[in-house]
């Protein structure tokens, strides 16, 4: 198929960025996204134009790397994936597709379509883990039997990516989704509770820190979320912020 | 430097480790503050050893290419990682744990550093779930454990289909602890592009940010390599995009051995390869053994009906079916090691009987697996056991909760929905066995110098077995490495800060920016994936699931001419001092280069067959894979000397004092 590209094109941090125009053609249906932007860069170096940089790695969804915004949606159009797992079978021929960055003050671009994400990373320094150390002398791992169910929901909780899809998608650019996934993860597991009170004070405040902006409950994260984590973990980080808070 | 020593302590091997403990030199926690430790990885092995190294009290530096740590190719693995524990009371037992890794080794690995591995297995699991890893767990809230290839125990813990995402984000956490204390420097965005070597120890690196693009000097008391392996070297791999051999390699060039570079896992379970512009294959978890049965067409003229699209797999009757793994393998059945599953999926679809259009796949069928879950559901719940629609239903909610996101996964990919029809998979390279050779401390040839996860070469000999690469990661990171580097470092205390103005950072900056400078200046016509996709044509065709001796000599060949070629006309657009993926490329693509030949000749020099490594002229009647015990029961060790066809050959020949060496059967 043939595609109309307008993708964002910006040197570095400080530099002004625009949409530039780009056509390609012979685009497989069962190319991935990913594949579909080699072809492109691999046409602009042809052409002696410097190829786009976009963030990916894995290339099957579980990274976290990948982060566009494609036609106004972070990680496209198809539900549950990342852009990595998007194909090219989701568009159609003649089409013309809008590939923009993740755009929210706390993720400033580096170059083009790759962002800076590591304020999620000094939000969980500030209190996203146990404090056990890593000798193996713990007790057995059966001795605190775990209910199926609480498992099951800290699991899901923890099978975040870290991609800042939520964040890009919210009208606020809020990170609520996310540091609520990591908070709710600990929260639901015996091991977590020891230090449940300082770690959401901490890590609430470092979110507010990086410059994220507040929640308006608009629920719009949860459908472009690529884990489906669910909004459920925000109700549960604001329950364990206000009882935290009428602790201290 | 020319003879290996493995530094195997004396002793029992069921005490060598506990012993060897209580003997080594510690360092005071007074002293650990003044000494400063690299970590170039953030993978399982990585991360938790730089989370263990800065809990002790050292100064940890970790680096890593990716824009996070916790973005480390460990995230993507999905089954599971094993330990002795015997929560299931099936007869697991360190012992048997350690036997099985031998067997699944095909007698290559080194037996004391496996012992170790399997006796530090269980405190694995106990680590992690102090540190909130979410496992999956039954009905009465303990542990739940599953069975992959090459054993006959359940001792697999898993957390669905990401596993190794939740114990990288274990490890993660636990660095993201001693990153907010202060005791790690995270270099995230920055690639090693060189060892420095003083004096004949690991005193540094050379680094470059890849955001800036800024080549930076980082000294260090010690160096930690734990940047994984190099399938990449194949182009088509199950592996990260990014991930590459050139931390591996520049530690290669500046003294440490490579061992065993041939011994690579071709993974039998992966989405087939499908076109021209694929860039990466994707593993479905040998996990799905344990419920998908593995099986192509019995009758040709089936398999050319499915290929032109008149036959659906559904459509053929069970007895038309050739389940060849069951056949062939009855003890183990679609549960054999993955270089049996590998090479029988291969002798199928060599025969003619590969079932899509590239006549390279096999079907992994599901059906049975919801069927039998399915009546188990409707009879604890009371229900129709012979409503064939509600049994179906209900299977497919079992096998959903049990791989959901791994179905997920294939259907996206592949636009076929595996709940109602069979998967298509195919062998793709995975893992590699290979790697920098290291002796029982882990120290490499170079002294200061470690090699730790899949970096390394030590245990998983010619073939590693599923889940074992997650539990030797965090066994490397958490528990021996911490304690092995101490020995070393006891001698380091009153050496004090290192000077970075020292010449021998001078000229391997030098060197770097000689070399980024060349490929910016080649200003050829060929894009950089245009010599990696080359190379991996090479490496897929003459070093893959079959080699011989004239396909070897014809690579070593092509990969030099490929690698003069590539110097001369490759392309690499902008400058070096940006944001330049093109020119990070080139620099893992030239190292690749360079280690694809050497593989080729490691793989020549072992006439022959064990594990992945299949060498044509060396097999029984039946087509086993058939070792030579007599002439090859040894590690090669690579000694770099200019160029890869120069290096020189070490022999670390493996003493097994505890365990018999058989053939290895799974029949």
């Amino acid at each position: 198929m043939k595609l109309t590209l307008k993708v964002w094109r910006q040197a570095n941090r400080t530099a002004k960025g625009k949409m530039e125009t780009y056509q390609i053609d012979e685009v497989s249906p069962d190319m991935s996204f990913l594949e579909m932007m080699d072809m492109l860069n691999q046409q602009l170096m042809s052409q002696g134009i410097e190829p786009v940089a976009f963030d990916h790695d894995c290339r099957e969804g579980i990274c976290g790397m990948c982060s566009m915004f494609i036609n106004g949606e972070a990680h496209g159009p198809d539900r549950l994936v990342t852009t990595c797992q998007l194909h090219m079978r989701k568009f159609k021929d003649g089409d013309t597709i809008t590939i923009e960055p993740f755009r929210a003050n706390a993720f400033p671009v580096i170059r083009d379509l790759v962002v800076d994400r590591t304020a999620f990373d000094r939000i969980q320094h500030a209190g996203g883990f146990i404090s056990v150390n890593t000798s193996g002398n713990t007790q057995d791992a059966n001795a605190i039997p775990i209910n199926k169910t609480d498992a099951d929901h800290a699991f899901d909780a923890a099978t975040c990516i870290g991609c800042g899809a939520c964040v890009a998608t919210c009208k606020n650019a809020s990170a609520m989704l996310f540091v609520s996934a990591k908070v709710s993860q600990y929260a639901l597991l015996p091991q977590g509770k020891v230090e449940a009170t300082e770690r959401v004070v901490n890590m609430v405040k470092q979110m507010d820190e990086e410059g994220f902006g507040n929640c308006t409950n608009t629920g719009a994260c949860e459908v472009e979320c690529p884990k489906g984590i669910s909004l459920e973990n925000i109700a549960r980080m604001n329950r364990e912020y206000l009882s935290a808070s009428l602790k201290g | 430097m020319a003879t290996l020593d493995s530094k195997i302590p004396k002793g029992p091997l069921a005490e060598k480790w506990t012993q060897h403990k209580s003997n080594i030199n510690l360092v005071s926690p007074a002293n650990k503050r003044l000494i400063d430790i690299i970590v170039v990885g953030t993978g399982l092995a990585g991360a938790s050893a730089s989370a263990t190294l800065a809990e002790l009290g050292y100064n940890v530096k970790s680096f890593c290419f990716q824009d996070s740590p916790r973005r480390a190719h460990s995230i993507a693995a999905q089954g599971g990682i094993n330990a002795a524990k015997n929560y299931q009371g099936d007869g697991d037992s360190t012992h048997r744990l350690f036997y099985d890794t031998i067997k699944g080794g095909d007698y290559r690995s080194r037996e004391a550093n496996v012992y170790r591995l399997a006796e530090v297995s269980t405190n694995i699991i106990d680590q992690c779930v102090a540190q909130g890893v979410p496992f999956a767990r039954d009905y009465g809230g303990l542990l739940d454990n599953r069975s992959f290839g090459g054993v006959l125990v359940s001792r697999t813990f898993y957390a669905k289909g990401q596993t190794g995402q939740q114990l990288l984000l274990g490890a993660y956490s636990a660095m993201n602890r001693q990153i907010g204390r202060g005791k790690i420097k995270m270099y995230n965005r920055h690639e090693m592009m060189d060892l420095v070597v003083i004096d004949g120890k690991a005193r540094g690196i050379i680094a470059r940010n890849l955001v800036t693009g800024e080549i930076e000097r980082h000294a260090a008391h010690a160096v930690v390599i734990a940047s994984g392996g190099y399938g990449n070297v194949f182009f088509l791999s199950t592996n990260a995009m990014g991930s590459n051999v050139s931390a591996a390699w520049k530690i290669h060039k500046k003294g440490a051995h490579f061992a065993n570079p041939c011994f690579t896992q071709i993974h039998p379970t992966c989405i087939p390869v499908s076109g021209e512009h694929q860039s990466k294959l994707t593993l479905m978890s040998e996990s799905l053994r344990n419920d998908g049965r593995i099986w192509v067409p019995k009758k040709i003229e089936d398999v050319k009906a499915i290929r032109e699209g008149k036959l659906k797999p559904t459509q053929i009757a069970e007895e038309d079916r050739d389940y060849y793994l069951e056949r062939r393998y009855p003890a183990f059945g679609n549960l054999v090691p993955r270089d049996v599953a590998s090479r029988a999926a291969k002798e199928r679809c060599d025969a003619g009987y590969g079932v899509n259009a590239t006549g390279e796949a096999v079907y992994l069928d599901f059906s049975s697996a919801i069927i039998r879950y399915g009546k188990e559901q409707a009879h604890v719940k009371g229900m129709d056991e012979n409503d064939a629609a509600l049994v179906k239903k209900l299977g497919q909610e079992v096998v959903r909760s049990k791989y959901g996101n791994l179905f997920q996964m294939y259907e996206k990919i592949v636009d076929q929905n595996p709940y109602e029809t069979p998967m298509m998979i195919y062998p793709a390279v995975h893992y590699t066995m290979g790697g920098v050779w290291v002796d029982y401390n882990l120290m490499t040839s170079i002294p200061g110098c470690y090699a730790i996860g899949e970096a390394n070469f030590s245990d998983h000999g010619a073939n590693r077995l599923g889940a074992s690469a997650l539990m030797q990661g965090l066994a490397d990171g958490y528990f021996v490495l911490p304690y092995t580097i101490g020995d070393y470092l006891a001698d380091d205390i009153r050496t004090g800060r290192i000077d970075t103005e020292h010449p021998e950072f001078e000229k391997a900056e030098a060197g770097v920016k000689a070399q980024l400078e060349a490929f910016i200046n080649a200003k050829g016509k060929q894009p950089v994936d245009y010599y990696h996709r080359q190379l991996g044509k090479i490496m897929w065709n003459q070093c893959g699931m079959s080699r011989n001796e004239k396909g070897l000599k014809q690579a070593i060949k092509d990969i030099h001419d490929l690698r003069e070629d590539f110097y001369k006309n490759v392309n690499v657009p902008g400058g070096t001092n940006e944001f330049n993926e093109e020119l990070a490329k080139a620099g893992r693509v030239a190292d690749f280069l360079e280690l694809g030949e050497l593989f080729a000749k490691d793989a020549l020099e072992r006439t022959e067959s064990c594990g992945g490594h299949f060498r044509e002229e060396s097999q029984t009647p039946e087509g086993e894979a058939l070792r030579d015990d007599k002439n090859f029961t040894y590690v090669a060790a690579w000694e770099y000397k200019g160029d890869p066809s120069k290096a020189q050959l070490h022999k670390e020949v493996l003493k097994y004092e505890e365990i018999e060496i058989k053939t290895r059967s799974y029949k």
